[in-house]
């Protein structure tokens, strides 16, 4: 039954992001000087909303495992880092490609660009040390700390980066005037969010239960050790 | 005692600990000397040249000495089984982070002062007009440093590979000083100088943001 209900979910997820599929390739407009190549914007930008929503959840995990001390904390941490550093690396392979006839290059050493990268890479960092310190109880603690060190950076590394370089489009989403979307455009952008957060939602939950499992497992095998 | 008494005596501790051997110093000061003369091979150090990439390398050997530098901050303690007495001696952890911070940071300005006139007579930079500015970015950026160093040095010390780990950990995280400091440097080192106040305002951004948060999480740092 258990097993039954998690294909069932898994199933409505990936009708989900085949919706989003479909909404952007034949339901928005076609750029007018982009052209088709504009619609990878659909991927980009609700891949990154939703790393960065993972990335807020890990933090969030962090503080409360620093103060609560509950391992489920940690658990969802490290699911939270692990997602949103896989739709990070979306967001990193994507631009490049929609970038490289746009632009015209595939790289600029850009705010949005560097900052994205720099929150990788600190993430990065965050499970590599995770698999560098042996006992869980200490483990958990480092990385929570660190992982609060990193969150709160990510917005010093943006701020830096924006004021001396930039070059990424002007945000076309709460930016200035004279920039803005076609209302179609708006509503397909949000359901590919939409589906995004629901494959994060889906991929956080298998990873917290392996991460649980493997928490219990160390558990018992550390008490058999003691007898 | 109170936080600033704890520190002052922690400060003095440190500092003593330094003076007796001068281990970190002078390596430090041969590492930057050495990445300086590296960095020359790297680009065509001419006059023009020296001025746009001169304070990006500068800062990088900084960054790069200051992640070597930091590793034995706790890691002597760990080894020397100093840290629960440490811990015992103040009523604040805090003291403990504060002592080694100020230290680190007067270690890495002594360093960073020593090698100034080596890196302006070597890549001709003229330095001597600016130099109150300079030593005012040096600070702020050496203070930065060693506040987010100090910290991850902690959590360093108590894993494996930890003399890997600690760069990894800490130069992701010093991104937005470098950009900062060198901007200032860039700025300073002009043909016409200026000073770029917005980056001197962004490094004391930094510097009370991380120590801050140090204040808040620092005793977790230290849970034996």
């Amino acid at each position: 039954m258990h097993m039954k209900k998690q294909v069932l979910v898994a199933a409505i997820v990936f009708l989900l992001l085949g919706a989003a599929a479909y909404g952007a390739f034949f339901v928005a407009p076609t750029e007018r000087t982009m052209g088709p190549i504009q619609r990878i914007f659909y991927l980009h930008v609700a891949s990154a909303w939703t790393g960065l929503c993972a990335f807020f959840i890990c933090f969030i995990a962090n503080v409360l495992y620093v103060f609560r001390r509950q391992p489920q904390w940690d658990w969802l941490s490290i699911s939270a880092a692990e997602v949103g550093l896989v739709f990070t690396t979306v967001v990193l392979v994507s631009g490049p490609i929609w970038a490289h006839p746009v632009w015209g290059i595939w790289w600029t050493w850009d705010a949005r660009l560097t900052s994205t990268f720099i929150l990788w890479l600190l993430y990065a960092c965050f499970l590599l040390l995770r698999t560098l310190v042996e006992e869980p109880d200490r483990r958990a603690l480092f990385s929570a700390l660190f992982g609060i060190f990193a969150f709160l950076d990510v917005p010093l590394v943006f701020g830096s980066i924006r004021w001396w370089r930039t070059q990424h489009p002007q945000p076309v989403v709460m930016g200035g005037s004279g920039s803005g979307l076609d209302p179609t455009m708006w509503k397909v952008l949000f359901f590919s969010w939409f589906a995004m957060l629901a494959l994060m939602a889906l991929l956080m939950r298998a990873r917290y239960l392996m991460e649980a499992a493997r928490g219990e497992l160390e558990m018992v095998r550390h008490e058999a050790e003691a007898v | 005692m109170s936080l600033l008494s704890s520190t002052t005596v922690l400060l003095g501790k440190e500092l003593r600990t330094e003076f007796r051997s001068r281990e970190l110093l002078t390596t430090t000061v041969v590492f930057i000397l050495m990445v300086i003369v590296l960095f020359s091979f790297t680009f065509d150090p001419t006059y023009s040249e020296s001025r746009r990439f001169g304070p990006g390398l500068l800062w990088l050997a900084f960054l790069f000495a200051a992640s070597l530098m930091l590793q034995p901050c706790f890691l002597r303690e760990q080894n020397n089984d100093t840290l629960s007495a440490l811990r015992l001696s103040v009523s604040d952890p805090f003291a403990i982070f504060l002592a080694k911070l100020v230290a680190n940071t007067l270690f890495l300005l002594f360093t960073e002062v020593l090698m100034l006139p080596v890196f302006a007579i070597l890549y001709n930079v003229p330095v001597l007009p600016v130099l109150g500015q300079l030593l005012l970015v040096f600070f702020l950026g050496s203070l930065g440093v060693s506040i987010a160093g100090t910290a991850l040095s902690a959590i360093s010390a108590q894993a494996r590979m930890r003399e890997l780990l600690l760069p990894l950990l800490l130069l992701p995280l010093l991104t937005p000083v470098l950009v900062a400091s060198t901007q200032v440097t860039v700025g300073l080192l002009d043909v016409s100088p200026f000073m770029e106040w917005k980056g001197l305002g962004f490094l004391v951004t930094f510097d009370v943001v991380f120590l801050t948060v140090l204040w808040l999480f620092g005793e977790y740092l230290l849970e034996e």
